[in-house]
């Protein structure tokens, strides 16, 4: 039996909070499906205070604006239905999907559909990067800040994007010891704000060094790094091997787009945004008629942009199914402004060709 | 190895109730609020499962879910997802070997 | 350089202090150095002292004529890169931004810390406080002898 539905938000992250909100208050019924057992997606584990401005909550930590987007949905007028532990495996044309929760398969249909799948993490090849004790450095953060439990003492951290460097903060803040943070390219990734704070700490970063090969049996023991020339090749003879019983990855993230893949979905290879991504439009509709996107699942960026990229594909896909709300075109104004400014600078150059790319794919197709 | 944290500047980590499970037979003890890889990280268990065709351990990687190297036999269930499956009490967990299906 | 080593370079940590007449009196220095979006410095200050304006990536600009040290910025600032500094007598008087697990007491003396993590001289803790409003940043006022102004950046236990 499939039943219907007609809002369904994929993911219950920043992103997909945020689109429920404004979906609710322009009064439709919505199906928000998470697979956690909480929502709140990866706001729940950031501990540190958030960047950005007022409207995305600057000055909060994560976890407290998870609280915030979670309570936010209770007193809007539409009807909200909450599926936690939920997996969505799979999704159809006629914007059908199928959902693996409590145990058996359920199928839904929906008038639209908004994919806040967010983002998995990327790995690295390097000799017995399987071993145990190898971590994506997000999911380090998540043993330790949701589960209380630490990975290990003495702790490498490969990549200085910013979450190589607020994980190898929080493992510090959290009672373990992070040895160095590898860096291949010639600089840091991050924002040299959370550069500097982890050189307070004494931890070293070392640019234009990366991980040759983990060392161990069963789990991680040691591990040997490297220098790279500025070609990215090895420089042979600067091996050093370094005690360790964690090593957190931390290279990047790529989007989930496999439910839009699966849906026939157009997708395009664009790096800037993270890798494989959905062809939106500029009300981040896909391909497909009704189904949408918003957050790290359309690109890879900061959780400010994806809750402001919620708020706004929540107002378009209530417009789409007729529920054009009052101030509809101030606040889609006042998304596109926010997302200007957080995307202006010279931070946001890469989500700024990205998008460039993207819509030339699109004016080509 | 992996223990659980102490003293934390940002968050309470509060005493919460012990959960009984058992692992490979063998009893331990997780806590409220556990998945079921940090139970087993807590008690010094890093090797969840195996790969199939060398045999070659596995820990858990991203803890959301994605990434699939945390599957475990969970109360005679096959490939559950142990990093984001809450510990509950006198959980049965076993490793896997091979393909799961091998083993019903 | 820093953002090759995480360390601002000397000249930058000159540029984010007033001269030092102005510092008889408790004033903000932001290190902030990268044009990142992000602005609840700004918008934390009571007097107008801190401007980044309409485009929130532009770098934070402080007119420490107007900056009343009153410490808002502190810790409002995500990056921790906001302390207050002062200089009585032969004392450089700091108050700066905690979020490690061990603490410091009231007249403890603990290693004063560089931007680099070596430590640089003592450093006696003159007060701690944790406020609600901080939402769990510790406020840590340190005194060192007053060489150490512009090198001093944090504390650890000895």
């Amino acid at each position: 039996m499939i039943k219907h539905e007609e809002l369904i938000i994929i993911g219950g992250g920043p992103a997909g909070l945020s689109a429920a909100k404004s979906a609710l208050e322009a009064d439709l019924n919505v199906l928000l499906i998470e697979r956690y057992v909480r929502l709140g997606g990866q706001l729940i584990k950031q501990t540190h205070k958030f960047f950005g401005s007022k409207n995305q909550k600057a000055k909060m930590r994560g976890f407290n604006i998870a609280t915030l987007l979670i309570d936010g949905l209770k007193d809007a007028p539409g009807h909200l239905t909450v599926l936690t532990e939920a997996t969505v495996v799979g999704m159809y044309d006629e914007r059908i999907v199928t959902v693996w929760h409590d145990a058996t398969y359920k199928k839904y249909q929906a008038d639209a559909i908004i994919v806040a799948t967010g983002a998995s993490e990327k790995f690295l090849a390097f000799e017995n990067n399987d071993l145990p004790g190898i971590y994506g450095a997000g999911g380090v953060q998540t043993l330790m800040n949701l589960n209380g439990v630490l990975p290990g003492t003495d702790i490498i951290m490969v990549g200085s994007g910013n979450i190589g460097l607020i994980v190898a903060y929080q493992l510090m803040q959290a009672g373990a010891r992070v040895t160095s943070v590898l860096e291949a390219a010639p600089r840091i990734g991050g924002y040299a704000v959370h550069a500097s704070k982890l050189r307070r700490l004494g931890v070293s970063i070392k640019t234009r060094t990366t991980i040759k090969r983990a060392i161990g049996e069963n789990k991680v023991e040691a591990c040997e790094i490297v220098s790279l020339d500025d070609q990215w090749n090895i420089i042979e003879g600067t091996e050093e091997t370094i005690n360790t019983d964690a090593i957190c990855i931390a290279v990047g993230l790529s989007p989930m787009h496999q439910l839009l893949s699966m849906a026939g979905a157009k997708t395009s290879y664009i790096s800037e945004l993270g890798g494989l991504v959905p062809c939106v439009d500029e009300n981040n509709q896909t391909s497909i008629d009704g189904v949408f996107v918003s957050g790290d699942a359309s690109g890879i960026e900061e959780a400010s942009s994806a809750m402001v990229e919620g708020r706004f594909t929540g107002l378009i896909a209530a417009k789409k199914l007729g529920h054009v709300t009052k101030g509809f075109d101030k606040d889609i104004n006042e998304c596109r402004d926010q997302l200007f400014n957080l995307r202006r600078g010279p931070c946001g150059l890469k989500i700024r060709e990205g998008i460039r790319k993207l819509r030339e794919v699109n004016d080509h197709a | 190895m992996g223990m659980r944290i102490q003293n934390h500047p940002i968050l309470e980590f509060t005493e919460k109730k012990p959960v009984r499970f058992f692992y490979e037979g063998k009893q331990m003890v997780g806590r409220e609020g556990d998945t079921i890889a940090s139970a087993l990280h807590a008690n010094g268990i890093n090797v969840l499962s195996r790969s199939v065709k060398d045999n070659r351990p596995r820990g858990f990687y991203c803890a959301i879910g994605n990434c699939g190297s945390c599957q475990m036999r969970v109360d005679g269930v096959n490939n559950v997802r142990t990093c984001i499956t809450e510990l509950t009490p006198n959980m049965h967990i076993e490793r896997q070997r091979g393909l799961a299906d091998d083993q019903t | 350089m820093l953002k090759r080593t995480g360390v601002p370079d000397r000249s930058q940590i000159k540029d984010a202090f007033p001269d030092e007449s102005y510092l008889i009196k408790p004033k903000a220095i932001i290190e902030c150095f990268e044009a990142i979006p992000c602005n609840p410095c700004e918008t934390s200050c009571p007097v107008g002292a801190i401007t980044i304006g309409a485009d929130i990536n532009k770098i934070p600009v402080i007119d420490h004529a107007i900056c009343t040290g009153c410490g808002q910025c502190v810790h409002n600032c995500p990056g921790l890169a906001v302390h207050i500094v002062s200089i009585k007598e032969d004392k450089a008087l700091f108050r700066i931004p905690y979020e490690m697990p061990d603490v410091p007491k009231q007249g403890d003396i603990w290693d004063g810390i560089g931007r680099d993590g070596k430590t640089v001289c003592e450093a006696t803790i003159t007060a701690v406080t944790q406020k609600e409003g901080f939402d769990k940043t510790t406020i840590l006022n340190v005194e060192t002898d007053k060489t150490y102004l512009y090198d001093f950046i944090t504390v650890r236990r000895p």
